[in-house]
This record gives structure tokens, sequence and C-alpha cells, in this order.
């Protein structure tokens, strides 16, 4: 079970010793050897310039399991999903204060160029954003920026993530069309695979099926089940069935809080906090 | 659409004949509509005027003779092949070394800084005021600053002849000029290209993991590739034109040669114009190669001019499109 | 499945890389810079050299000098002569001359012709009337020079009966030509720029179109008009060919509009050529460029001063 509220673990765990803090870059130690965390968030605070956006949000990400983000518009969870890959780097005026550590590494102090941490999480966005190249070179790009020459070697890595994505079959025979020629749960899955073409350890989705029809979208979500195997998955999600049927751990923000975090099913059906009951059974939202 | 307005008192107010002033409304307006519309009309007719003489006056003058030899029996036979070559040269050069400078210049002020930073006020700044600059200051310049300083300056250090070899007119320093007075033409040509660019696919590229530098080279720059074109022919155009800047940078007026190396001069369509218009021992003589001459320019410029708009509309129409 | 082993990226690449896009995008401010810097070294030893102040200080170009014992003082701009004069007044009231006959020439019909555009014309007149207004601004002012020169002189002096065929009212015309597109791009920006909800109440009160304009959109334009006025004015003071060609280019001192006159940039590119490379003549030319530099330059900056205070102005205020 997530914390965010070291008491509460202290408690839960009957352990004197802090297990969860790791303000002075110590080493994680998970209490559970089968659960290993991917990614622990500490006291995290997040202005856009005057306002913040985040309030002290303490959270640790299971590997190779879906963590889904809820909460209704404007709570942060967008805004949370893009610190973990510090794209909110590139909006002007924006502060960080807290810890983030992927694995044992502090992404926004132990890093020089944070392009590689970019390599490590991956990211899918909520509307498709193909470049205007051919399919090939879409999900080539990731591998070319990085510095990977090698002609086999790039097209076997095309071949592989596009079978990944189950885009294979539809596109096989025309890699050298433009992306914009698929459907927009196509280039969707395209997006997918071009993101998994660099072999990240984290797949970030901000609402990445919102856009789609249903059927595109139970192939993304059906996507997603399968990908947790070798991935460790995030999935900001306004949709609480979607969230219901995919993850496995949920946390649920409400304005810049995270006001509750745990196994899915146990948020679903009894959630420890009215707030987080409200907005479920739809009371808000 | 009418909207009548009845007075529900008429005790304190004055009488309002709301007849006469229905009666007015109808009339009033056509005159002032009359009046701009002629005022729109007399501007087309100028330009027809100046067109069709230009027209009627060079279009028998024209064949492909004319335009392929060199002149004869000063300036009253012959064909002024010279004098495109020169313009064309001239304008290579120019372009070669506007549209970096340029294409960066967008790029820093779209990329790099934000709209209200000094950085961006300033350069915004020395775009406006470079535009406005008259020409005749810029071929000055080109005399104080690319011969008298930078030619003269390498004359003096690499050469001991006394004869001038790079501190004098050129046209490498003509086309330097040219690249100045044409800089805020590429500009903000390439800024409104790069405004079309969604974030999302800049987003996109370096959420994969590349540098601000790789996505501006692989995403950004070819994405704005018609407007750089747009800005590029725009400045042809306009380079092609102007004369005062050239005058005293490189242009001259009969040359028995063809520019071939850097530090050349070079004859040119507009300054050919200009001379023989205003120097020519007789006129009357030298007229229908003036006319001539007049109408190939003018047809090269507004040819640019014409495939410059086409591209930027087209550009228009896919950011429209792809807004939806 | 594994995971890929990047070669770290080049820090110094990079840095190399931004740094050369800054340097490049500095250039304009560079450019704007030393062309100031040169042209006024050029024109400074107006100030400080006592050889080239026996003939051309900032006092001998502005005021009255007698130039030989026994005649009236006056001003004459004669640089070539026994007896060098390098008065800028006749230039200076040339090159007004020419910029008011231009100004008065253009500002009807460039701001008629946009209120026309704007306020009344169809879409597919408005769709002739911009392309029109384009190709007169893609014609080169040589070519423009050329025109007045040898066509339009000969209407102007056989309509009016003029003595002089190249006059200040040739070159008026010619340069007025040049500017209309200026004043009718930047009157028409002006105008659709005011917001529709303004337009939309006086129409909903029964006003009709040149009603509206006179009462709603000509008001809240005013500023956007005017600055195209200025910074036609700026063109004009500045230009060279047309007048080079068609104003010929005596430099005398009248008040008559169907005189021959001489501005300052067509002095400058008159006289460049034949100049002794450092005497006071070209001192004083290098030093005219500085003023036309000066001059634009502040026109300019007050033109878009107005303009982005008429932008923050309009879309502030009446939302």
């Amino acid at each position: 079970m997530l914390h965010n509220d070291v008491n509460d673990a202290k408690q839960e765990t009957g352990l004197k010793k802090d297990i969860v803090v790791n303000v002075n870059k110590q080493p994680v130690q998970s209490k559970d050897k089968e659960r290993p965390i991917k990614l622990t968030v500490t006291n995290l605070d997040f202005w856009y310039g005057q306002l913040q956006a985040l309030k002290d949000i303490n959270l640790r990400i299971e590997k190779n399991r879906v963590t889904a983000l809820i909460g209704p518009s404007g709570c942060g969870k967008s805004t949370f999903l893009r610190t973990l890959n510090r794209m909110n780097d590139t909006i002007p005026g924006t502060r960080v204060d807290g810890t983030i550590l992927l694995d044992d590494m502090n992404i926004y102090k132990d890093v020089s160029d944070v392009s590689v941490i970019r390599t490590r999480i991956g990211m899918v966005f909520q509307k498709s954003n193909p470049f205007p190249k051919s399919i090939f070179e879409n999900v080539a790009y990731g591998l070319k920026v990085n510095g990977i020459r090698d002609k086999r070697l790039i097209s076997d890595a095309v071949e592989d993530t596009l079978k990944k994505a189950y885009l294979w079959e539809e596109v096989k025979d025309k890699l050298d069309r433009s992306a914009f020629a698929l459907s927009g749960g196509q280039q969707q899955r395209l997006c997918i695979a071009r993101a998994l073409a660099v072999r990240p350890e984290v797949l970030l989705m901000d609402e990445p099926a919102s856009a789609l029809d249903p059927i595109s979208t139970a192939k993304i979500e059906d996507l997603v089940a399968e990908l947790k195997e070798n991935y460790t998955i995030v999935i900001v999600t306004h949709n609480m069935q979607q969230a219901a049927r995919v993850s496995d751990h949920t946390a649920f923000f409400y304005e810049g809080i995270l006001v509750e975090s745990g196994v899915t099913k146990e948020i679903f059906t009894k959630p420890t906090k009215k707030r987080t009951e409200d907005y479920i059974t739809g009371r808000f939202g | 659409m009418n909207v009548f307005i009845e007075p529900t008192t008429r005790s304190a107010s004055p009488e309002i004949d709301f007849e006469t002033l229905h009666e007015n409304r109808k009339n009033s307006g056509a005159i002032p509509k009359f009046l701009t519309f002629f005022a729109a009309m007399i501007i087309a007719a100028m330009l027809a005027i100046i067109l069709g003489n230009i027209v009627w006056g060079g279009y028998g003058i024209i064949s492909l003779d004319f335009l392929r030899l060199p002149p004869e029996n000063g300036m009253e036979g012959g064909g002024i092949f010279p004098a495109i070559f020169g313009t064309v040269a001239l304008v290579i050069l120019m372009v070669i070394a506007v549209v970096p400078i340029g294409v960066f210049t967008a790029v820093f002020l779209s990329e790099y800084t934000t709209p209200t930073s000094i950085s961006t006020r300033l350069i915004r700044q020395a775009i406006n005021n470079l535009a406005g600059v008259p020409s005749i200051v810029f071929g000055l310049f080109g005399m104080g600053f690319f011969i008298a300083f930078i030619g003269g300056g390498i004359d003096a250090l690499f050469f001991d002849s006394g004869r001038p070899v790079w501190g004098q007119p050129a046209i490498i320093w003509a086309a330097l000029t040219l690249a100045l007075l044409t800089l805020p033409v590429v500009i903000i040509s390439t800024e409104e290209a790069l405004r079309t660019i969604p974030s999302e696919i800049k987003d996109a590229s370096l959420a994969l993991g590349a540098t601000k530098l790789q996505t501006i080279r692989r995403i950004v720059i070819p994405q704005a590739m018609p407007g750089i074109l747009t800005g590029a022919i725009l400045a042809v155009g306009r380079g092609a034109g102007e004369v005062a800047p050239i005058m005293f940078t490189g242009a001259a007026y009969y040359l028995p040669y063809l520019p071939t190396k850097l530090n050349d001069q070079f004859m040119e369509l507009g300054y050919h114009v200009y001379v023989m218009a205003t120097q020519s021992p007789d006129i009357e003589k030298t007229k229908p190669i003036l006319y001539g001459t007049v109408l190939v320019l003018l047809l090269l410029t507004f040819l640019l001019n014409f495939t410059a708009i086409l591209i930027r509309s087209r550009m228009r129409a896919r950011r429209a499109s792809a807004a939806q | 499945m594994e995971k890929y082993k990047f070669k770290p990226k080049s820090r110094v690449r990079e840095f190399i890389g931004e740094k050369f896009i800054q340097i490049n995008a500095y250039a304009a401010i560079a450019a704007v810079l030393l062309i100031f810097i040169f042209i006024f070294k050029e024109a400074a030893p107006i100030f400080y050299d006592q050889d080239v102040k026996q003939e051309a200080s900032l006092d001998k170009m502005i005021f009255k000098q007698q130039f030989k014992k026994g005649r009236e003082p006056k001003w004459a701009w004669q640089p070539e002569s026994d007896i060098p004069k390098f008065s800028l007044l006749p230039l200076f009231i040339g090159t007004l001359k020419a910029a008011i006959i231009a100004m008065l020439f253009a500002t009807p019909l460039g701001v008629g012709a946009a209120v026309y555009s704007s306020q009344f014309a169809s879409k597919r007149m408005r769709e002739i009337i911009k392309p029109v207004i384009e190709l007169l601004a893609g014609i080169p002012s040589v070519v423009l020079g050329f025109f007045a020169l040898l066509v339009l002189a000969t209407v102007i002096q056989n309509l009016f009966g003029l003595t002089y065929r190249l006059n200040a009212i040739n070159a008026g015309v010619a340069l007025g030509l040049a500017v209309i597109p200026i004043v009718f791009t930047i009157a028409e920006d002006a105008m659709t720029s005011v917001p529709n909800s303004l337009r939309d109440a006086s129409l909903a009160l029964g006003a009709n179109p040149w009603q509206v304009t006179l009462s709603v959109v000509l008001p809240a334009a005013f500023p956007g008009i005017a600055a195209g006025v200025v910074l036609g004015f700026g063109r004009a003071i500045g230009e060279t060919m047309i007048v080079l060609m068609a104003s010929g280019n005596a430099a005398i001192i009248s008040a008559s509009f169907t005189d021959s006159i001489r501005t300052f940039a067509a002095t400058i590119a008159a006289e460049l050529a034949e100049v002794v490379f450092g005497s006071a003549h070209y001192h004083v030319l290098f030093f005219i460029g500085t003023i036309l530099f000066l001059f634009t330059f502040v026109l300019n900056m007050l033109g878009d001063v107005a303009m982005t205070r008429i932008k923050t102005r309009l879309q502030g205020k009446l939302q």
C-alpha cells in the first residue's frame, strides 16, 4: 500500500526507522521485496509563477505496475505527470521544490543533461502529436536523436516497437507514408510505439485515449495492460471506469493536493477520505 | 436592421423629426462611399498607366537576343545580358548572407526568449529601425564600413601593394550591404512560419530525449521552410530593385567583363536603368533598350513577389486547416 | 528486453550551437549600432577638425554666409565651386517640398482607399484592391523614377504649362505613389482592428456604414492612421532614386513648387561618386546621411510606440 503520510507508514509496519523519506539521497528500502519502487516522490511542491499548483506531494510508484492519477479538471494531475520527466522545465517561470527519485537518482539534482531523464521516462500525450514525417521516421526519431546510426538496428527496432503497439500489421506496407494518413487511434498507437522505441523504463501517459472513439480506446487499454510487464506506467485519466479497468494503483488529486492513494480496488470500493468518495461517486468533478 | 425608437414622453425633449431623419439616412453615406471608391480607382488607374506604358514601350524589345547578348554601340543596341548576370550574381551572394542570419534571429526570438524579455524587445526594435533606414544611408554604410573599414583593413593586413584589392567597390560588399537591408524581411517571414508550428510536436521531440537544438534542427526548421523560402524570395525581389545601396559599393555602368571574383565590379539591371535614363547622350536612341531593361526588371520583381505570395498563402491555408 | 546505452550528448556542442544562434540574433542590433557609428564617424570631423571647419562647420551649414566680400550673406549649396558653399537650407527646403507634395497626394488617396476597402467594399472588391496595392508596393523606386522622368514630367508640364519639366511636383507625385502602399496598409489594418462590437453597436442604432465610419471607426483608428501617415512621411523624406531622377536636382531656395529641387538623399547619391575622400565635402555628405538616419530612427520609434499603444488600448479597454 502506498502511503502519503510518514506516520501512517510507521504505524503500519511497526518500524521505528524512517523508510520513506529520501531527502538525503539515501537508497529506498522497499519493505516488500516483490514490489520494488521505481519512482519516489517526496514533499513535491510546484509553482507556475506565483501560483502553487502542487502542494507537498508524496507518492511511490511501483515498478511494472499501472498507476492511475485521477481527479477533477485543474487538480494538478497532468502537472504532476509532467514533473516526472521534467517536461515542465520547458515552461518559463516554473519552480520545483522537493525530491523525485528514479530508482535512486534524484532527477532534479543528480542530472547534468535533462534529456537523459527523458530517454528513461517516456511520455505519450493527450492528443496524438506525430511528427510531419513518415511513419518509419516517426518511430525512428528517438533512436536517431540519441545517436543510433546503424540502419539495420533502426529498422529492426521500428518493426519491433510497431509490433508491440499492435500497429505493425496495419502499417507495414506503408512505412514511408506520412503519419497523418493514419486514423486518430492509429496515430496514438504510433505515438506509443515512438515512445517505446527508445526503451524507457517508465511510460507516462496523459489521458492517451480521451480524444479517441471507444474501439480505439479499448485497443489502447489492452495495450497498457500488456505493456506493464516490461514498463512502469503512470496514466492520467479523467475517466474513472478506465482507471478502475486498467490500473493497479490509483492516486486521487484535488486542488494540488494528493488526497489519497492506494490499491485501485480499495480506492474505488472503500476509500478512506470523504472527498475521494464524493469524486468517485460523481458528486462533483 | 432598423431599430426605431419612439420617444415615450414629449414634454421635456425637443421635437425630433424622425421622418426627415430617416429620409436623410437613406441618402447619406452614398457620397463618401463613392469618393473613397474613387480614391481606390485612381490608384488602380495610375498603376495601370505605369504598367501599361512600360509594357507598351518595352514589349517589342524583349527577345532571346536581348536577354543573352551584351550591349553594343554605347547602349543603343545589343542586349543586357551582363546586367542580368550581375543582378543574379548579386542576389545569390546576398541570399547566402542574409538567410542564415535572418533564420537564426527568428529562431532565437521564437525559441529562446520570452516576448517580454529585454533581448526580445531590443532585437525587435532594431529590426524595425533597420527596416526604416533610407536606402542611401545603407549605401553610405557600405562605403564607410565594408569598403573602407573591412576592405581597407584586409588590404592593410594582407597586401602591401598600395593599390586597393578589397578596399574598393566590389560585388561582395554590395551583396553584404543589401543583405543588411533585406534582413528584416527574412526575419519577419521566418517568424511568421515559426509561429505556426504547434508546440505539441516540439514537446514530443523533447519527450523522446532530444535536446532543444536537435528539436530545432530536425523539426522546427524543416517545418518553417515555406516561410524561410518566402522570406528569401521577397528579399531577392527587394534586393534586385534597390539601386541606392549599390551605387557606390560595386555597381558599374559598362564593364567589358562579367564578375567572376568576389572583388569584381558588376553591372546591374536597376543601376543600368538609372544611368541610362539620366545620362544617355541621346535619349531617343537608347529609349528602346531602356524600356526593355525596365520591363525585364519589373517582370523579374513581379515574378518573385508573386511566387512568394503564392507560397505564403498556401502556408496560411495549411495552418488554418491544421488548427482544426 | 534490455535497455539502450545511449552515448551522452555533447554538452559543448549544444552550448556552442546555442551561443551561435544567439550571436546571429544580435546581428540586427549590431547592424543598427554599426550603421550609426560608421556614418557618424565620417561626419564627425565637422565638429572637431579645424581644416574641415574652415569650409563646413555646423555654423556654416545652418546660417547665412557671406561668401564674397561686398555681397549679401545668403544660403547656397555649391560644394564644388571655387568657394565651396555648404548651406543645408536649400536641401532642407527641397526635401520638405517633395515630402509635402507626396503626402498631400498619398494621404487622401491612401486613407480614402483604405476606408473604402475596410468599410464599404465587398469581399470581391477587397480581393482586387489588395493585389493592386501590393503590385504598387512591389515596383522598385528606380522604375517609378524612370516613369516620372520620361512620362509623368511631360504630362504635368503640359497640364499646367510649367517652365521646368523636372520639379518638386513631378518628384512629389511619384514619391506619393511609393508612399501610398505604406499609408494604405497601416490605415486599413488600423480600421479593421476596430472591434466589431463597437461597429455593431452603432449599426444597431440605425446608423449607415458611413456614419459608423465617421463616428466610430475613424476616431478609434485615428492613431493607427496617423502612424501610417507618419511612417509614410519618413519614407518620403528618405527616398532617393525617385527624387534623383525626377526632381531636376537644383539646390535652390524658392517658395514655388514648380521649381526644381534638391533633397538630402538625392544630394548624397549625386555627389558621393565624385567627392574626394577626406575632403570637407565628403564629411558633409556623411553628415547629411547622419541627419537622415537620426530622423527616420526617431520617426520609426514614434510610429512603433504609437502602434503598440493603440493595440493595447484597443484590446485592453474594450473587451
